[in-house]
């Protein structure tokens, strides 16, 4: 599948008279892992919702390769919403439906009005399925309804549903803001797999810095809807993190207090 | 300055004196408002009647209405004797064939009607949310459209579709489905507001349109109330079907109109007794059918 670099070009959403996100210029070559931090408010999630179109900007572009996202209407936003898969903090998933038509889901896209109201789906759709949640630990739980399954299962399952979408950028907004510590790793420790294995550009939204630190490539820091900070982890000081946040009266900022980190290695 | 327990006392007499003020105000209005009403429908009439010895009267409207009402009911008993009573129920029910059919009728009219109601209202449900309409004006005409279809009575549908469509239950059906996909409309649509978006968005993320947005995220999410729903307008529906017949709109109300036209008060309580059992049976088993739905929510 032929990648390209993800831009966002001078991108701004406003509400009412708060800019969620203004004048945010980035590029994002292919197959990078960056993660988002910055104080709750910062544009985080209004950022990742611009990229895959949920919300339309007031003011700015993003473009993939030549295509102008923002242009986009029907059936080729719908397309590109597949393309540009997202998970969220709430996993969104419909939890009277199985695992399996949740997974499912992911494929609707490419479904005409007929099949997707009559919920059918061909063989080799529901096999690709199978084999999202087979990678992902998930297969005994295929039949179960959604709604039934803790937390770090259905973020897994929620993962499941992106992958089948066949993506090529993986946004995630809070992905382990819900979880503990163990099936926030093994979240982390999935998309990162994806990242490696299959090549995904991965854009996932974080709150702990240490996460953000282990996993991503790239880091950038946003405040007031604005680009504060844009480096590799190395580069994010102790001083540019109390910058971030805001926290110059605390003495000391102890990233270890608000870790959820827990160093296992589980296959994703 | 701390807040002390005399200050709480103070306040607290304060809120107590206002609520109880409100409550006396709330009151009186009601009292006024009830009274002005009676005075308009005609309760404080004072009517004029003959005495059983010739002589003329006058009394309070309700004092002498009320002994007729017993007059009426007399009239529609039948003569049941202990030693011919199967002959007896036999002449009461004289017309059973005919009767028997019609109930069918009526019971089918009610049928067919609440399933167009509920494929029209359920497909006008997602349009007429406001958390799900995929735009304002679309919104603002579909509540429109149900607001429409549910303030007119079925009866004058019906009236309408037997000009149409000449007399027949056909025009029963169509008359009581246009009033049920209104007001089913309009209930499935309050489930649709109280829904969890989440699932929706999560939907509209993966690249689903407004309709899989519908289908799979919101409808999963209402069918329990939709079912509910549905049981209770099938009850409504089939007291209604056993009416509209009086204007032609087939079922069981056409007896009842040439029962009252030529005054065979017998059968008139003989219908009264069919859809009186017919509604308590369809009653009964929805209700059933509705707890074990209410009841397989609890469980899940």
């Amino acid at each position: 599948m032929e990648q390209h670099t993800l831009s966002l070009k001078d991108l701004t959403r406003s509400f009412g008279d708060t800019k969620a996100v203004d004048r945010v210029s980035l590029d994002i070559p292919p197959g990078q892992f960056v993660g988002v931090i910055g104080r709750s408010g910062a544009g985080k999630s209004t950022l990742l919702r611009l990229v895959n179109r949920l919300i339309d900007p007031t003011q700015g572009q993003v473009t993939y390769g030549p295509r102008d996202i923002t242009a986009l209407k029907g059936r080729a936003l719908r397309e590109w919403r597949r393309d540009c898969a997202m998970i969220f903090q709430q996993f969104n998933l419909v939890e009277r439906l199985d695992v399996l038509s949740n997974v499912l889901v992911g494929r609707l896209a490419d479904h005409g009005f007929f099949s997707s109201m009559a919920m059918q789906f061909s063989d080799a759709e529901r096999a690709e399925a199978l084999r999202a949640l087979e990678r992902l630990d998930l297969l005994p739980q295929a039949l179960q309804k959604a709604g039934t399954l803790s937390g770090g299962l259905q973020q897994r399952v929620a993962i499941a549903r992106a992958l089948v979408q066949r993506p090529r950028i993986m946004l995630a907004d809070e992905p382990i803001a819900s979880l503990d510590p163990g099936n926030a790793t093994r979240v982390m420790e999935a998309l990162k797999t994806i990242n490696a294995e299959d090549g995904l550009t991965v854009l996932v939204n974080l709150h702990t810095l240490d996460t953000a630190r282990a996993y991503c490539h790239r880091i950038i820091a946003m405040r007031a809807g604005r680009v504060y900070f844009d480096g590799v982890p190395r580069q994010l000081t102790d001083d540019v993190v109390r910058d971030i946040y805001g926290s110059e009266g605390l003495q000391e900022f102890n990233e270890a207090v608000t870790s959820t980190a827990v160093r296992i290695k589980v296959p994703a | 300055m701390a807040y002390t327990t005399a200050d709480f006392d103070r306040d607290f007499a304060r809120h107590r004196r206002k609520s109880r003020l409100t409550f006396w105000a709330v009151m009186v209005i009601l009292a006024l408002l009830t009274w002005a009403t009676a005075q308009m429908s005609g309760f404080f009439r004072v009517t004029q009647l003959t005495l059983a010895d010739g002589s003329r009267a006058e009394a309070w409207v309700v004092a002498a209405g009320l002994p007729r009402l017993g007059e009426y009911l007399e009239k529609t008993l039948p003569v049941l004797r202990a030693e011919s009573l199967a002959a007896d129920f036999g002449q009461w029910f004289w017309r059973w064939k005919i009767w028997g059919w019609l109930l069918l009728e009526t019971v089918l009219i009610g049928f067919l009607a609440t399933v167009f109601g509920v494929a029209g209202g359920l497909v006008l449900s997602f349009a007429a949310a406001r958390n799900l309409s995929p735009s304002r004006p679309v919104l603002w005409i579909t509540r429109r459209i149900l607001e429409v279809m549910r303030t007119v009575p079925d009866i004058v549908f019906a009236l309408i579709f037997v000009f149409c469509f000449g007399v027949g239950p056909m025009a029963g059906v169509l008359a009581i489905a246009m009033h049920s996909t209104g007001a089913l409309g309009k209930l499935y649509s309050e489930a649709n507001e109280n829904i969890d978006m989440r699932p929706v968005d999560g939907i509209k993320a993966a690249g689903g349109s407004w309709a899989d947005q519908m289908r799979w995220g919101a409808l999963p999410q209402v069918i329990p109330n939709i079912i509910s729903y549905t049981l209770l307008r099938f009850e409504i529906n089939v007291r209604s079907s056993s009416i509209i017949g009086y204007v032609g709109a087939g079922g069981l109300g056409q007896e009842l109109r040439t029962a009252i036209s030529l005054q065979e008060y017998t059968d008139l309580s003989a219908l009264f007794l069919i859809i009186f059992v017919t509604v308590i049976v369809i009653d009964s088993v929805s209700e059933r059918l509705r707890h074990r739905v209410i009841g397989m929510e609890r469980a899940a």
